[in-house]
């Protein structure tokens, strides 16, 4: 087998599973779109604010240490206690939907009835409010998380390849284990959108606010139900990006990512964002590889963006969107 | 032919038991508009029951003060005996007041036997850790429902649709669907706004014989707005008249088609 052929074989791993990544960020907005027809920009921030509140919550950290040291003149900022991951994991979770029940007691309870580019429009604000307040809350630095997940080459694959093709792949044990992990969550949330009383509530409330509460449907429960659910998305995608490449600002800059992954795959479907985040992981890694040092590289910046934008001319409802008719 | 508690025997046979229901001196304003003004009725166990009147008289307000859509600004509603405090629309439901929109309000991206378990919301009680792993109680919870909804689209002749999106369907099936998930929830009263509106003379016929069946088979209380003043007369036990939010009648169809106020009300008066 030629070289060429094998390096490639190894890039497309290598891009499936970065397209799990994406899919992961992905999916947090198809689910908030899906239930409540808000598109939420705030979906990367709350990613960056999950890593931000877990690193936290392990290392003890102070929140609003810098706040209070210069009102009060004092030097405090660990509380000298490190908890362990899966303790930290949970609280953190316990964070995000506090944080869900404030969003929608606060913002969204406030827009039922409204147009969707209002609602989109106090994401925004949310996100920056949330970058700040998350910021404010942990500090600015950079930090590094361990939660113990499996890190560096795979060395089975790379022996296993190397018997084979005399070439061993470098794929790293991180994104197997975020392959298995956006698995299983995916696989969750279609069972329980799908055959369960709440996650018929949530389709729903999506669908039809006065039909939902004539059939004794909360919004207030599902919404906060929701955003929850979202909060569990970007802890998780909080968690790989975080652990991959260090909680930092430029996480909240992957949820960029997740929008041509959206165009792609459709913006109401769940099996859409996954696809899509493989098509596009796959593509702009096998692009680089093929075409990158012709145009002078870093074609990853920009591949994703074309390719959704080819897709909007031919197929603006994304590969598994519902088809828009316009009834006239 | 009224007892105060006892209920009373149809011309058809049928028992009819005591108040289930009853509206007490009702007001609901918009504003400076009265929608309602100072109405009084009851609704009692067994029976089906009609709201009729012009347009503009009140009759979908009211329904919307049963149902919790609105709450009224004067007057009480008493349920089971009890009075009721203001109450959200989805609490009202899950009290087991089931009802139906003039206009249809169906999830129309969801299949219809979706649509249809929807209305078992109130009977499915399994916590959120259960239904999110999907083991003991919510998978039993799940199949145990889905035979009752199963039941219910027999007996509306639906099966045909059970896995087409709402959206897709025509109008009257829709409101026979509305109808399917509202029956879901086994309601103890069944509020139907205007169930045959912009139906034609076969689809009006289907969905009295359904509205008669369903009072039949479960014995459900049934409150009924309609326009059609001849299928009202020919399904209702007793009607309730509205005119300009007052109540200018009650009685059964044959009180009230020879009660001088809503012959007025409905064909007019000469002005001398």
């Amino acid at each position: 087998m030629p070289e060429q052929v094998i390096w490639g074989m190894e890039v497309v791993l290598n891009g499936l599973m970065a397209g799990v990544l994406y899919a992961l960020v992905a999916l947090g907005f198809v689910l908030i779109y899906k239930a409540s027809g808000i598109f939420n920009y705030a979906q990367g921030v709350m990613a960056l604010f999950a890593g931000l509140t877990l690193v936290g919550i392990m290392e003890g950290q102070v929140p609003f240490a810098h706040l209070i040291n210069a009102a009060l003149g004092t030097e405090i900022h660990h509380f000298g206690w490190h908890i362990p991951a899966l303790a930290a994991i949970l609280l953190t979770m316990v964070v995000m939907i506090g944080l869900a029940w404030i969003v929608n007691v606060v913002i969204f309870k406030h827009l039922v009835n409204q147009e969707p580019i209002i609602l989109f429009m106090a994401t925004i604000g949310l996100a920056y409010f949330l970058e700040g307040f998350g910021d404010i809350m942990w500090g600015a630095d950079i930090k590094k998380l361990d939660v113990g997940l499996p890190q560096g080459i795979n060395l089975w694959i790379d022996e296993t390849t190397y018997n084979i093709f005399d070439y061993g792949f470098f794929i790293d044990n991180l994104d197997i284990v975020a392959t298995v992990i956006a698995a299983a969550l995916v696989f969750t949330l279609i069972v329980f959108a799908q055959y369960t009383k709440q996650g018929r509530a949530m389709r729903a409330v999506a669908d039809d606010h006065q039909a939902a509460l004539s059939v004794g449907i909360s919004l207030n429960f599902i919404w906060v139900m929701v955003w929850s659910l979202a909060g569990f998305v970007a802890l998780v995608a909080g968690i790989m990006w975080g652990t991959k490449s260090g909680v930092q600002f430029s996480l909240s800059l992957i949820a960029l990512k997740a929008l041509p992954v959206l165009m792609l795959g459709g913006f109401t479907s769940i099996p859409g964002a996954i696809v899509g985040g493989l098509i596009i992981g796959v593509g702009e890694k096998l692009f680089e590889f093929s075409f990158g040092q012709m145009m002078g590289g870093a074609t990853e910046n920009w591949f994703a963006y074309v390719l959704a934008l080819i897709f909007l001319v031919f197929r603006p409802q994304g590969l598994f969107g519902e088809k828009i008719i316009e009834r006239v | 032919m009224l007892d105060a508690s006892e209920g009373y025997t149809t011309e058809d046979g049928r028992k009819i038991g005591a108040v289930v229901m009853e509206m007490k001196n009702i007001t609901l304003r918009f504003g400076g508009v009265v929608a309602i003004q100072d109405i009084s009725f009851d609704v009692r166990e067994g029976e089906i029951r009609a709201i009729i009147g012009p347009n503009g008289a009140g009759k979908s307000s009211m329904l919307n003060v049963i149902s919790g859509f609105y709450n009224p600004q004067e007057g009480e509603v008493w349920y089971k005996g009890a009075k009721r405090p203001p109450m959200k629309p989805y609490q009202v439901a899950q009290q087991g007041i089931a009802r139906t929109f003039q206009n249809i309000a169906l999830f129309e991206g969801m299949t219809v036997l979706d649509n249809v378990m929807t209305g078992r919301i109130r009977q499915m009680k399994a916590g959120l850790i259960s239904q999110a792993i999907w083991k003991g109680k919510a998978e039993r919870e799940e199949t145990e429902n889905r035979e009752f909804v199963e039941k219910i689209i027999d007996f509306l002749e639906i099966q045909h649709i059970r896995k087409t999106p709402v959206g897709r369907l025509p109008y009257g099936l829709k409101k026979r669907v509305e109808l399917a998930r509202a029956l879901a929830a086994e309601p103890s009263i069944l509020l139907l706004d205007e169930p045959m509106a912009g139906m034609n003379v076969e689809e009006k016929e289907d969905m009295s014989r359904f509205v008669l069946d369903v009072n039949d088979e479960f014995g459900t209380t049934i409150v009924l707005i309609e326009h059609d003043m001849g299928v009202v007369m020919d399904l209702s036990d007793r009607v309730v008249v509205m005119d300009y939010g007052k109540k200018i009648g009650d009685g059964s169809p044959d009180e009230v088609r020879n009660n001088q106020a809503v012959i007025d009300a409905y064909l007019g008066v000469a002005h001398d």
